[in-house]
């Protein structure tokens, strides 16, 4: 037993807490200047994106893949998280930590207010509430609240700003105790380029630290409650369990989580706008924690980590691209399959996450998580029923409390 | 006073329009009982009917007329719709100026067929599927949707005009008894008015007064029942989708000359109709369109700049405001029925 965990969570914390530390080798396996270049994905911003949306899916992991309770707002909390960081740079100090705390509580405060409220209904009218009050948070910050939020151009530092603690000195970026996120060490081995980056180590040990805690509630009796009110609510009711409490703190923690989220992507890039918090981007976060695998463990971060990978290195594949790919073939045959997969890359990323998300839903509603064991299941030749491992093997059970 | 009544008629048309989304959404509601978000899409596809019809009878090839020159002094190529060249110029140019009334005729069969390509190919495997997966696959079938509208048409709004003749405003408040130049309305906001309550109309006099809806009346009541009576609710239910999405096509048909469609309308329309439909109540029609028009009004009242002055902001949030209000106090909307989506 470390750290309360039996022995095989703790090899499994182990192993992703490794697979975290070597993800610029990891995302880097070609070398410079092959063909395969451009699939390389070890940028600092990229795998810090990576680190942060983890964060805010496995956060919402906690209310959606354990209680059920769908929220399509909850790229409020991420906003609210992005604003009280940048504003704490802006009054305090250019150091990461008064940031990151003040984003976490603000967002937990906000959190409460709005879960306090949705959580009133569940299905389908928790699921509209969490939706009107994320929209009145992403007008508001817009129109009248433009005094805190800076309207459509975004909360920025500048160098009028107070920062109270900080020496006249100090350079505009921000630091961890004097060392800048955005400084970094390359690192150049058998023609691979490895970048070793402040901010992303940041947040990924930050990312650790909540996969840590995400461990320790899926494993605590108050995860198996969130898990009993998904299964059957009206039945814990008549147990004598008053499910409203365990629900709020489900909702509150996963705020916190999407706070911090938010506060660090201020840390990488200190301009906060408001378009962080529209609906469609708490889409964003649902399709993640979907595609992934819901009410998994590994799933919210695998399933981040693959949309914004893929949204980088599809982007980059425009239709020259594509023409040095199937060059080989007869030119008439070339240009079709050129024509065809252009639609789905580059400018038509949004299609081919649409396709893939729906494709998700359809024919494997576990994610990828499900897909894997799948797999791992063929290989194996096990019988199918002898998995006691639950966490790592959902049942597509329903989502929503109905 | 007149200040009011002109609040309310401009309430009117935005209250139209949810009103018949929020209609579109709730047949497919009470019927399927699947909760769409690719309805904004639905409503977008219509709009898009209107931009096509136009481009189609814009559709041109070029001739080079002799008697004129371009500015290099060679001969101008002009170029020629093909309609003028088959039905004469006076009558394409009426053909292309009523462009977004024909394209009602034009969208109803698209439109089903839509409609019915999503039933059978998408939303059949959802029925027994729980409700967060619906809302899922649907959310991610409206991505698709706009994503194929913006590859063909961009990423920027197209206009399309009314009608010369509906164009203009008209001085609505001397007809009923203002004084003149006090209520001044847009000719086309009224005819859209009009058009959704003939709409709005008819779909409640075909399910109350024909067979076929008394039917459908039977199968959203007790859908069980009704197939046990021999009847294929299935079939009836299909058409009612391809209804459904009939009547949000032609509501976005004609509202593109009041709002220049572009292809993200969608998801802006969906979120206001879905608060619209809880609103009026999950599953009820009256409920959905008494909602629409009164939040439709509701919201032009928040944007006068005396109740601005008062409550800044007001005008962006009163929808949800109002709608989070009632949802905390009218647990089923205005006119929901007992136990329809409840826990």
């Amino acid at each position: 037993m470390i750290l309360g965990l039996n022995r095989r969570d703790t090899r499994f914390l182990i192993i992703v807490i490794l697979l975290t530390l070597f993800t610029p080798f990891l995302m880097q396996p070609f070398s410079e200047g092959s063909a395969l270049a451009q699939f390389n994905g070890g940028y600092p911003d990229l795998m810090a994106k990576v680190a942060i949306f983890g964060i805010f899916a496995m956060g919402f992991n906690i209310l959606f893949g354990l209680t059920g309770y769908l929220s399509f707002g909850h790229a409020a909390f991420l906003g609210v998280g992005s604003y009280s960081a940048v504003w704490m740079f802006k009054l305090l100090t250019l150091n990461v930590f008064p940031a990151l705390i003040f984003a976490v509580i603000i967002s937990g405060l906000f959190a409460l207010i709005i879960g306090y409220i949705s959580l009133q209904r569940s299905g389908i009218y928790f699921s509209i509430l969490t939706l009107a009050m994320a929209e009145m948070s992403y007008r508001l910050a817009y129109s009248v609240l433009t005094p805190i939020t800076n309207g459509e151009t975004g909360l920025q530092i500048r160098a009028t700003d107070p920062r109270i603690f900080d020496s006249a000195t100090s350079s505009g970026s921000p630091n961890l105790f004097g060392l800048e996120l955005s400084s970094s060490f390359k690192w150049e081995v058998l023609n691979h380029v490895f970048t070793f980056n402040v901010g992303f180590y940041f947040c990924a040990f930050v990312a650790i630290i909540m996969f840590y805690l995400t461990l320790r509630i899926f494993r605590s009796p108050f995860g198996l409650i969130l898990r009993a009110v998904k299964s059957n609510q009206t039945r814990l009711n008549y147990t004598g369990h008053n499910t409203r409490p365990y629900t709020l703190a489900a909702f509150v923690i996963s705020g916190l989580y999407a706070g911090l989220a938010g506060g660090l992507l201020a840390l990488m890039d200190p301009l906060a706008g408001a378009e962080r918090m529209v609906w469609t981007a708490s889409g964003e976060v649902v399709i993640m924690t979907i595609l992934g695998g819901a009410g998994t463990l590994l799933g919210p971060v695998l399933g981040a980590g693959a949309i914004k990978y893929l949204e980088i290195i599809f982007a980059k594949i425009n239709e020259n691209v594509l023409h040095g790919w199937f060059g080989f073939l007869p030119d008439g045959l070339e240009d079709f399959i050129v024509f065809i997969l252009s639609r789905f890359t580059g400018e038509g990323w949004h299609l081919t996450l649409g396709l893939m998300f729906m494709g998700i839903i359809i024919f494997l509603p576990g994610g990828l998580v499900q897909g894997g064991q799948r797999i791992a299941a063929k290989f194996r030749r096990k019988a199918p029923n002898d998995d006691d491992d639950s966490e790592h093997h959902p049942k597509s059970t329903s989502h929503v409390a109905e | 006073m007149d200040a009011i009544f002109l609040q309310i008629l401009n309430g009117l048309d935005k209250g139209s329009a949810y009103a018949l989304i929020a209609l579109g959404l709730t047949l497919i509601f009470g019927t399927l009982g699947v909760v769409n978000f690719a309805h904004g899409a639905l409503f977008m596809i219509g709009a898009f009917c209107a931009v096509t019809l136009q481009k189609l009878f814009g559709l041109s090839y070029q001739v080079i007329d002799e008697t004129q020159t371009d500015f290099l002094g060679k001969p101008l190529k002009v170029d020629v719709p093909y309609l003028e060249s088959w039905l004469g110029p006076e009558f394409s140019a009426a053909l292309m100026d009523w462009s977004v009334p024909l394209a009602i005729l034009f969208s109803i069969p698209i439109m089903v067929v839509v409609g019915f390509v999503m039933e059978r190919g998408l939303i059949k495997h959802f029925y027994n599927r729980p409700h967060a997966d619906q809302i899922l696959v649907t959310f991610g079938l409206a991505i698709v949707l706009q994503e194929i509208v913006k590859y063909f048409y961009g990423a920027n709004p197209i206009q399309t005009g009314a009608p010369e003749m509906f164009k203009g405003a008209l001085d609505f408040g001397v007809l009923i008894g203002f004084e003149p130049n006090k209520v001044i309305y847009p000719v086309w906001r009224l005819v859209y008015f009009l058009f959704s309550a003939v709409v709005i109309g008819g779909v409640f006099a075909f399910l109350r007064f024909t067979t076929f809806g008394m039917v459908v009346r039977a199968g959203m009541a007790d859908r069980e029942t009704v197939g046990l009576l021999g009847i294929n609710i299935d079939k009836r239910f299909t058409i009612m989708f391809g209804l459904a999405a009939a009547v949000t096509g032609m509501a976005g048909v004609m509202y593109t000359p009041i709002l220049a469609p572009n292809y993200h309308m969608g998801m802006d329309f969906l979120v206001l109709s879905f608060v619209v439909v809880v609103v009026g109540g999950m599953g009820s029609l009256p409920g959905a369109v008494l909602a629409g028009f009164l939040l439709g009004i509701l919201q032009s009242f928040a944007s006068m700049n005396e109740v601005k002055a008062i409550l800044p902001g007001i005008d962006q949030i009163v929808i949800y405001l109002v709608a989070i209000i009632i949802l905390l106090t009218r647990p089923r909307g205005l006119m929901g029925k007992r136990g329809v989506m409840e826990e």
